[in-house]
């Protein structure tokens, strides 16, 4: 392999990374995705767009978000020094809105009037439908009828603003197969409608489109800890679903040699128990939704159905970006289960006040493994990529408390 | 002359489109699917398009979709649909067939492998529905060191900067997407149809053969009268549903003689 002076390149002008990624659309979707690409190259190179971005971003987002350095939880595990990045504080409580403005905003540049979007937990869904009802674009959005049965207040708070939610059916009624309908209505509009797709995955340029606007995350972090603590940190960690909390942390460090970097995917009741979403652990290279991937896979090549507590994280695979990361070994990917993910909830929740999304719960899992044998001058920095009023039902569930 | 180019030059000959039926591999159980492909010729199908069964086919309408998911949970698989093909080929040397499926389960397969296996099983070329002209390299010697054609798609969306990306190193027939959308749903209309296929023929010698949203005879008949062929694929997989699947054979080629006698008569009608 030829040594790379820079991990932040990619993708090529074809959208690869390494053998990861590319566009594998049908042909009715390809001139659209080369749409898509043309109208985000120009964007890109627009100062102007940046500019309107970043008003809504400070305005109506809440951005900056804080970085909150947790020092009941650093006490309670007793090593590493953990700050918490505290996107959940933006509004609809999760990172998702900071991709869905970006997209919005180009959807607009591109004359699109009607939007789409996949949905797992509903976190994608709502932060679409906000963004719709803020710019006035009629919105429907896809979601697993497995999904709408367990994330019945997003799917509440979608309808309450102005979206359409349509169950999806096929297949296993999953994030998966909302993905599917989510791209059949695309061919099927492809005038008028614009997809906005809720993680770093997709077809080019989807993941790096989706990383650049979640970027923020990262760029804010470097800020925040160089005023805190006058370095950069030791580790950052974030949960795995598609992957693009994780990226948008990430991507602005990823040539900052000293700084590690841990990914969690969601193991289910465990990675050999086969009901698990760790595609980098217990996958292989494929090709599903537009690009090439680690995903869950029979020896058919048929896709998996994923397993997580966590909606958000029940994905059979993972940005192509990620996979590229996890084979040069730039980022380690880890896994935490349901029930580990469960005992950090009530842990952030009992020590700093903070209840977390199930999904970052996951990111916690792991930090609450390894900050108690790091020393404490060791900076962890965690994504903090939503909250969990969501969850409360499932945890209510979990725990045995009927709500 | 391979069976496809033989089977067009034929079509050329009688002065007629042909007609191209879809089924699915393996469904809706292995001796149904068996008896459904093997008399498709003589029900009248003039190419046949074996479909092979994938868990998440997104260019489908709910027909295929389900046909993909019978198939499936009836042990389906891209080797038993190869096993499939190599059966009917046993008694039927002439008709030929295309494989049409998600790259996925071709690449988890080997491509190389899976296109020197397809070869010896009797197939005559491939089209693979998610994998456009920009990353279809990886396929694409495999597929000509083992003598198949790549069939490629055009779209409504396939515009006359786009057709020249299409139809290089386009072989065997072009197939027209003639609706957006996916299997199944929307029905073509004849007229955007025919001015589809008249820039087509601009551009390339390759015969047009056109699908999606072709559901009756009358429907066949309309688009037979220009196209070099007319693809029928959710109507008939819809029909190992409308009754008793032991039955399901006897539906399905009921809908195929129909189809044929409407696009074998179509031109006639025209001069008549
Ligand atoms: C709070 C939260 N975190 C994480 C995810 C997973 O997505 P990603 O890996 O793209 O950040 C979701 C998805 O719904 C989510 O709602």
């Amino acid at each position: 392999m030829t040594q790379l002076n820079s991990y932040r390149s990619g993708p090529d002008e074809r959208g690869h990374f390494g053998i990861f990624g590319g566009r594998y659309v049908s042909e009715t979707l390809m001139p659209l995705i080369l749409e898509v690409e043309r109208a985000y190259a120009a964007a890109r190179k627009d100062p102007s767009f940046q500019k309107e971005l970043d008003y809504y971003l400070e305005h109506y987002v809440g951005r900056p978000s804080p970085l909150w350095l947790a020092e009941r939880l650093t006490k309670a595990l007793g090593g590493a020094k953990i700050y918490l990045k505290r996107d959940e504080l933006n509004h609809t409580g999760a990172h998702k809105i900071n991709s869905c403005m970006g997209q919005i905003l180009l959807a607009q540049r591109m004359g699109k009037k009607r939007i789409i979007a996949e949905t797992g937990a509903g976190q994608h869904g709502v932060a679409t439908a906000t963004v719709c009802a803020l710019f006035g674009m009629s919105c429907t959005v896809y979601m697993g009828a497995t999904d709408i049965a367990r994330q019945a207040p997003n799917v509440f708070r979608m309808k309450l603003l102005g979206a359409e939610v349509k169950p999806v059916t096929s297949g296993t009624g999953t994030l998966k197969d909302a993905m599917n309908e989510a791209l059949r209505d695309w061919v099927a509009n492809v005038e008028d409608t614009y997809y906005i797709i809720g993680t770093v995955a997709g077809p080019h340029p989807y993941p790096m489109m989706v990383r650049d606007f979640q970027s923020v995350i990262g760029r804010e972090t470097r800020e925040q800890i160089m005023g805190f603590e006058g370095r950069l940190p030791d580790k950052l960690v974030a949960c795995i679903g598609g992957g693009s909390n994780a990226m948008g942390l990430f991507h602005p460090f990823l040539d900052d040699k000293d700084v590690a970097m841990d990914a969690v995917e969601a193991a289910g009741l465990g990675l050999d128990s086969g009901k698990h979403a760790a595609s980098l652990q217990g996958g292989r290279p494929g090709v599903l939704h537009g690009n090439r991937t680690y995903l869950l896979m029979n020896e058919d090549g048929q896709i998996d159905e994923a397993h997580s507590i966590s909606a958000g994280l029940d994905y059979p695979g993972i940005g192509p970006e990620h996979s590229w990361l996890h084979e040069i070994k730039r980022v380690k990917y880890v896994a935490a289960t349901d029930d580990e993910a469960i005992e950090a909830f009530k842990l952030l929740s009992r020590t700093e006040g903070i209840l977390p999304a199930l999904e970052p719960s996951h990111a916690l899992a792991h930090v609450a493994r390894i900050a108690p044998k790091l020393p404490k001058d060791y900076l962890i920095v965690m994504n903090l990529c939503g909250r969990g009023d969501k969850d409360i039902f499932t945890i209510g569930e979990r725990l045995g408390v009927k709500l | 002359m391979s069976r496809l180019a033989g089977r067009f030059a034929e079509l050329a000959k009688e002065g007629r489109a042909g007609l191209v039926t879809y089924v699915m591999a393996g469904d809706p159980d292995t001796t149904e699917a068996q008896k459904i492909l093997d008399g498709l010729p003589a029900a009248g199908a003039d190419v046949i398009e074996l479909g092979l069964p994938f868990s998440d086919p997104m260019a489908d309408g709910p027909a295929i979709q389900a046909a993909a998911l019978r198939a499936l949970n009836n042990g389906a698989s891209t080797r038993k649909a190869l096993a499939q093909l190599k059966k009917f080929r046993e008694k039927d040397k002439t008709t030929p067939v295309v494989l049409m499926g998600y790259y996925n389960p071709i690449y988890i397969y080997g491509p190389e492998r899976f296109c020197k296996d397809a070869a010896a099983a009797g197939a005559d070329g491939l089209i693979v529905v998610d994998l456009p002209p920009e990353e279809d390299a990886e396929l694409r010697p495999y597929a000509k060191e083992a003598g198949l054609d790549l069939v490629r798609l055009a779209t409504p969306t396939t515009d006359d900067s786009r057709l020249p990306v299409v139809l290089e190193g386009a072989s065997g027939f072009l197939y027209y997407v003639a609706v957006l959308g996916v299997t199944g749903t929307r029905s073509a209309a004849s007229d955007d149809v025919s001015a589809a296929v008249a820039r087509f023929r601009k551009t390339t010698k390759l015969p047009i053969a056109v699908g999606f949203g072709i559901k009756t005879p009358e429907g066949a008949a309309a688009i037979a009268k220009n196209a070099d062929a007319c693809v029928v694929g959710s109507a008939l997989v819809q029909q190992v549903v409308e009754g008793p699947a032991a039955e399901a054979a006897g539906r399905v080629h009921g809908l195929v003689k129909a189809l044929a006698g409407a696009v074998r008569a179509a031109r006639a009608k025209r001069t008549a």
